[in-house]
């Protein structure tokens, strides 16, 4: 089933129906509707704006991603870009009436390639604003090349904690959340509800091992106790097979029995091998939270709050599919720009470094409270969604945890926690 | 008990036979459901729900037609304004509206309908009586607030992503400016004298005073509220009393309404009521304003001249617009 409002599919139709329509008359059709859009863009303008053509780089490296485990889940081949198109289709729109204009430039290097083959293409193209697809080692290589000094590099793939609390750089701005701040938001909730015995089974490659110690740290905080810790440590398989549900069943029950009384199961499957077999398929009868059952994270399809209506049908009509986490970052990250350009008229990296970090940046981000970048370690401030498969279960943070600055930083790292020290 | 104290209770009775003289011509007002799908009624007099119709999907922005025999309805995800005679209150008429209607404003000689589409960036103008699309104007991302001056002549959207008040003259249906304002501006209204233009920005926690001439920010106006976390305090609804004199502005998740003297532009009081409170509106006689109230499924009823809540109301599943007559 597809979550969009009712309707929203059905405002499809007249597009594709006119797909249907000879390609020429198409042309004129859409000749019409710029040319009223210019004659709009030109009689708003405000006179006192100088022209200004804002080009934003997307660099990734062509890393093979497995797909999910469930068949239901989207397989996208282009998750976190398609959000940057949407958020630069929404800058264009403001940019009319400001004299304003934005440009995707893309550079994919290979696997393992040479990223400042990749980095020096964007910059030759005018690129010097970066959202980086990249794992945290790679992200890390490319903000220290001497060429990535004077741009600017918005993370939107890694969790790290280390690029937040030891591996921090000036030229780098953490848009997606930090595996902190996600078991923060899930430890909140399950201290609200009084869920304080955790199991925590996690996969064996490294972001399962990088969630999982996440959680344990936020059971520290939060009055989580973590009665027993296994490690699943069986080789994943193909997503498909005809009989696979019996074997399964039979290896979830072998990795949940002889437990001690819990009451919630904690996953750490950032790899997505198995955490999605869990749910129904435990010894005993306990709900399923963390990188699945439960997930905390920065959007969800469910999210339908604040306005987040409106972002979730926008994409689904560019992208035709749904808006998943990457593309939310990657929306938030070229949408950040386009706010510092709109409100500063500046497009150079220093400049909008100085801006996003002051106090005046505040962006909306359909999330019910403006997002900002915390100065220490320019991580983005960011309410964080907690969501069943099919639905928004709550946002963390909790009401009731504080924090003298925002509530905001109750998630994840705060400043004394953090030996980055950056814009001080 | 002293003599002097007959006179008061005499009164009393008077003010109270007045009161039951305005009875026979009691207000009503009409508040849509976003999440129920409903109008419900409300007897201002008897302070009590009379009635509850259904209509279509997520009712958001809601009008009275120019002689208040009709309401006109944003039915949100049913992408059209649907039209409810308030006397058989049945839906006589839909009108087309554009994509994802969410508020609108009626000009002021009632033949048009500003409607503001959320999900195609665009301002639609209806033309009310033909009942067709009159001219579609582009303005910025996720079009929201619609005010028009008490002369008709100048229209004021909001665009939510965009962060900006549009202004578009009403004789030719063209943008002639643009005015950027703090995050996300959901609601814009005209003071009386048609001079200022006040813009509430849902993110950014402020009311910017725009002059209408000059399409300069005069002011922002900010809250706060002591013992409220500042990222609750989210302005949206906003009304000004027909003098001129005094503004009432909603602040959503902050669960008040700010009491603002319009000359000196500052604010004077903030008035608790329902949880999210949204849109606000006046009786005609101005003698109570109502708010919508969001979370907690109720409307507050406040009197203007006291400056207090002297009633709450539960409606419907989250209450969005009013609308009183």
């Amino acid at each position: 089933m597809l979550m969009v409002r009712p309707g929203g599919w059905h405002s499809l139709r007249p597009i594709v129906a006119g797909w249907g329509i000879p390609v020429a008359l198409k042309a004129v059709a859409q000749g019409i509707l710029a040319a009223a859009i210019l004659v709009g863009a030109m009689q708003g303008i405000r006179a006192d704006t100088q022209p200004l053509n804002v080009a934003i780089g997307y660099l990734t490296e062509a890393l093979p991603e497995p797909a999910p485990l469930s068949l239901v889940e989207v397989v996208a081949t282009d998750k976190g870009l398609a959000g940057i198109k949407l958020a630069i289709e929404d800058n264009q729109t403001t940019g009319r009436f400001l004299h304003q204009t934005y440009e995707l430039k893309q550079a994919s290097v290979p696997a393992g390639g040479d990223l400042k083959a990749g980095l020096d293409d964007l910059i030759s193209q005018g690129a010097k604003l970066i959202i980086a697809d990249l794992t945290a080692d790679r992200l890390l290589q490319l903000a220290d090349l001497p060429e990535a000094k004077d741009v600017l590099i918005f993370n939107i793939r890694a969790e790290d904690d280390r690029l937040r609390i030891s591996d921090c750089r000036p030229n780098v701005f953490n848009v997606a959340p930090s595996y902190a701040m996600k078991a923060d938001a899930l430890a909140q909730y399950l201290a609200v509800k009084k869920w304080t015995r955790w199991v925590l089974i996690s996969g064996k490659n490294d972001p399962d091992k990088a969630f999982a110690a996440a959680m344990e740290r936020a059971g520290k905080r939060f009055g989580g106790k973590i009665v027993e810790e296994r490690v699943y440590a069986f080789d994943a398989g193909s997503r498909r097979s005809d009989t696979g549900q019996q074997q399964v069943n039979k290896q979830m029950i072998d990795l949940t029995q002889r437990l001690p009384d819990y009451d919630v199961l904690v996953v750490s499957d950032e790899s997505e091998v198995f955490g999605e077999y869990l749910p129904y398929r435990l010894w005993d009868p306990r709900p399923v939270v963390g990188t699945q059952g439960l997930v905390p994270t920065a959007w969800h399809r469910s999210q339908e709050q604040w306005g987040g209506m409106q972002l979730q049908h926008r994409f689904e009509l560019q992208s035709h599919r749904w808006m998943l986490e990457r593309d939310y970052s990657g929306w938030v990250a070229a949408r950040a720009i386009g706010e510092s350009v709109t409100r500063t008229g500046k497009a150079d990296p220093a400049d909008m470094h100085q801006y996003m970090v002051s106090d005046a940046f505040t962006l909306g981000a359909f999330k019910g409270q403006g997002l900002s970048f915390r100065k220490w370690d320019q991580q983005l401030r960011q309410p964080i969604v907690l969501a069943s498969p099919l639905m928004l279960v709550s946002v963390s943070p909790q009401e009731g945890f504080l924090h003298q600055r925002t509530p905001l930083d109750t998630l994840g790292y705060d400043e004394p926690e953090s030996s980055c020290h950056l814009n001080q | 008990m002293k003599p002097s104290a007959y006179p008061a209770i005499g009164l009393v009775i008077i003010a109270a036979l007045g009161f039951s003289c305005v009875e026979a011509q009691a207000y009503t007002a009409y508040v849509s459901n976003e999440k129920g799908n409903s109008i419900t009624i409300v007897d201002l007099d008897k302070m009590a729900v009379t009635g509850t119709v259904p209509v279509g999907e997520r009712p958001r922005g809601i009008t009275l037609s120019h002689d208040k025999k009709q309401l006109f309805i944003c039915t949100s995800d049913a992408d059209h304004i649907e039209v409810l005679d308030l006397e058989t209150l049945k839906v006589v008429n839909i009108l087309p509206s554009g994509p994802d209607p969410e508020l609108f404003t009626l000009s002021p000689d009632g033949s048009r309908l500003y409607v503001a589409n959320e999900d195609n960036n665009m301002v639609t103008v209806l033309d009310v009586k033909q009942g067709v699309v009159a001219s579609e104007i582009p303005v910025g991302t996720e079009p929201e607030g619609m005010g028009v001056s008490p002369d008709g002549k100048l229209l004021v959207n909001t665009s939510e992503t965009t962060s900006m008040a549009h202004f578009i003259d009403t004789a030719n249906n063209q943008l002639i400016d643009s005015v950027l304002v703090d995050t996300r501006p959901r609601f814009a209204q005209f003071t009386p004298d048609g001079k200022e233009v006040w813009v509430s920005s849902e993110v950014g926690g402020t009311v910017a005073v725009i002059d209408a001439a000059s399409r300069k920010i005069l002011q922002k106006i900010s809250f706060a509220v002591p013992g409220i976390r500042k990222e609750t305090i989210q302005p949206v609804g906003i009304a000004i009393t027909n003098d001129g004199k005094t503004a009432f502005v909603a602040l959503g998740p902050a669960n008040r309404i700010a009491v603002i003297d319009v000359a000196s532009r500052s604010v004077e009081k903030y008035l608790l009521v329902g949880q999210r409170v949204w849109e606000l509106a006046f009786t005609p006689d101005e003698k109570f304003l109502v708010s919508a109230n969001g979370e907690s499924n109720d409307i507050s009823v406040i009197d203007v001249a006291e400056r207090k809540v002297v009633k709450s109301i539960t409606v419907g599943e989250l209450p969005w617009g009013v609308a009183i007559r």
